[in-house]
């Protein structure tokens, strides 16, 4: 098949565009792609984020009924750091610094539970010098929940010790809260 | 540059090294995406902002080593021509983003080119370690321990709630992407690839092409990776991802000796097919060199193919992509040239085998 621009060279490209619901079919040549524009978008890939920004508009607009309201909503809610608004965060489906997470929390659950199967709430590494005391409070997160399982088990033994380690570790947080008391 | 010359710089080094169950993973990969906690992302900063990042991985990493991550490299997007910049695309040490923000990106890579650290993508810092074959719990355990050398002097954008705190909401939680590059032929032609495909995508893993998002499987090869970031540990996400890698292996195991008992005569037909492509074409489109590649392969690891050595896929396929055959011939050449030269290479490397 002959490329329909230049009509010199193969088509060697092979698409359906759809503008304004008009459906047509393209067959174009790699070099009038390119020059035709035809391949804008073709290295970013026409990824997952055009998908994304799909399904946080169709979420706003479930979410809130009254019309003015939501439009107000989303004007005024604006980033401090980055000035991003979150129609714009919808529109890109990026956020613009972490300081947006806090901005636009109240609306971040929903979207979240969409893209990542339900969950709203990280559950993974703790930075290691940063983390501080976020890895006790891990740690000891851990155990509860190993503890609980043992029982459900009915491993008596093995929860005894947990138990102990769950002991240990709270007296340590007492101690050192004692110390900085004194 | 003779072609040897030329294939040592094209194969990274930890590419040469077999891993386990390597007959069908040919590597196994983890990004972690990570940010500086007070300036904006790439999409929303100041370029000042960026370029300080810029200077500031320059001055602190450059030259530096962390365990077998010997000697970082440091380049600069803005000093590549177009061609090198596709050519660090084609081997997988930058991502095409990272070629387009030219200004202010770059990457630090690693003696080995085991180890990249994209700068200024999406994100402030794209950590990638790779491993060859099947090891995506070494490659997670050794990114973590990069990751916290690399935390001793950078503030994270961290959030106990949230977790590492990205750019798109995709990544957020764990920021990262493990993924398993795999050879499937035989998942391929008895197309049992097709209906798999969809139950592994339940499963919250994603299958792609070789070259990521929105590409297509070339020379059957797929590349597995998780999806959800938030919510499961990164352990937790590896050893999902490992089992659905673990059953495809033996799927695909057994799906070559099927079709070794019951049709091996048409499938060492294919092969030599294959490889009489190979031998003797003077032009290749790249779609038809993947196809061949994959069949030698294949025809290799079944036994069928001998004195023929198995890195020959990795290597081709990399070899043969436009950007390093442009950089083989040392200017840009159009899409007709590239499949001449294309052939050309790959009769090349078959002579170099006997």
């Amino acid at each position: 098949m002959q490329c329909q621009e230049c009509h010199k060279r193969p088509a060697t490209l092979h698409f359906t565009q759809v503008i304004q619901g008009q459906k047509m079919e393209v067959h174009v040549c790699n070099v009038c792609a390119k020059e035709k524009g035809y391949m804008n978008y073709s290295e970013d890939g026409y990824s997952l984020h055009h998908l994304l920004s799909g399904l946080f508009n169709f979420d706003t607009s479930s979410l809130s009924n009254p019309h003015t309201e939501s439009y107000h909503q989303t004007k005024d809610l604006q980033c401090p750091k980055c000035e991003m608004t979150f129609s714009q965060f919808k529109q890109v489906g990026k956020f613009g610094c972490a300081i947006c997470y806090e901005t636009f929390n109240d609306r971040l659950d929903s979207i979240f539970r969409r893209v990542h199967a339900g969950n709203v709430k990280h559950n993974g590494k703790i930075p290691k010098r940063q983390g501080g005391d976020l890895h006790k409070k891990k740690q000891l997160e851990d155990l509860k929940l190993h503890l609980k399982k043992l029982i459900e088990n009915e491993e008596f033994e093995e929860a005894a010790k947990v138990r102990d380690q769950i002991k240990a570790l709270n007296q340590e947080d007492g101690q050192a809260e004692a110390g900085d008391q004194s | 540059m003779t072609l040897r010359q030329f294939m040592n710089e094209a194969i990274s080094p930890w590419m040469r090294k077999d891993g386990p169950d390597s007959d069908i993973v040919l590597s196994s990969r983890i990004r972690l995406a990570r940010n500086f906690a007070n300036i904006p992302y790439p999409i929303a900063a100041d370029p000042k902002d960026l370029e300080e990042i810029r200077s500031f991985f320059q001055e602190k990493y450059e030259g530096q080593t962390y365990g077998v991550y010997k000697d970082l490299a440091f380049v600069s997007i803005r000093d590549l021509s177009a061609i090198e910049k596709r050519v660090l695309v084609e081997k997988h040490l930058i991502s095409p983003l990272l070629a387009k923000q030219s200004e202010v990106a770059a990457v630090l890579i690693s003696e080995n080119e085991q180890v990249s650290l994209m700068i200024n993508e999406e994100d402030h810092i794209r950590l990638q370690l790779y491993f060859p074959g099947f090891q995506i719990t070494e490659a997670l355990q050794q990114a973590f321990e990069f990751d916290d050398w690399l935390e001793e002097k950078i503030n994270y954008a961290f959030d106990e709630k949230r977790g590492y705190l990205t750019s798109c909401p995709t990544n957020v939680g764990t920021g990262m992407r493990a993924s398993v590059m795999m050879h499937l032929p035989a998942l391929v032609l008895t197309k049992q690839i097709n209906r798999m495909i969809p139950a592994i995508n339940q499963l919250g893993l994603v299958v792609r092409g070789i070259y990521g998002e929105g590409s297509e499987a070339q020379g059957n090869i797929f590349q597995i990776s998780n999806q959800i970031t938030l919510g499961k540990s990164e352990e937790d996400i590896v050893a999902d991802l490992q089992s659905v890698v673990k059953q495809l292996i033996e799927q695909e195991r057994y799906a070559r000796q099927r079709i070794m008992e019951q049709s091996k005569d048409q499938l060492e037909d294919r092969i030599f097919r294959s490889y009489g492509v190979l031998a003797y074409a003077r032009i290749l489109e790249s779609k038809e060199a993947a196809t061949c590649l994959s069949n030698v392969r294949l025809g290799i690891d079944v036994g069928l193919l001998k004195n023929v050595s198995r890195n020959i896929l990795n290597e081709l396929m990399i070899l043969t992509q436009p950007g390093f055959l442009q950089h083989y011939a040392k200017k840009t050449l159009a899409a007709s040239e590239r499949d001449q030269l294309r052939a050309s290479l790959i009769r090349q490397r078959l002579q170099l085998e006997e």
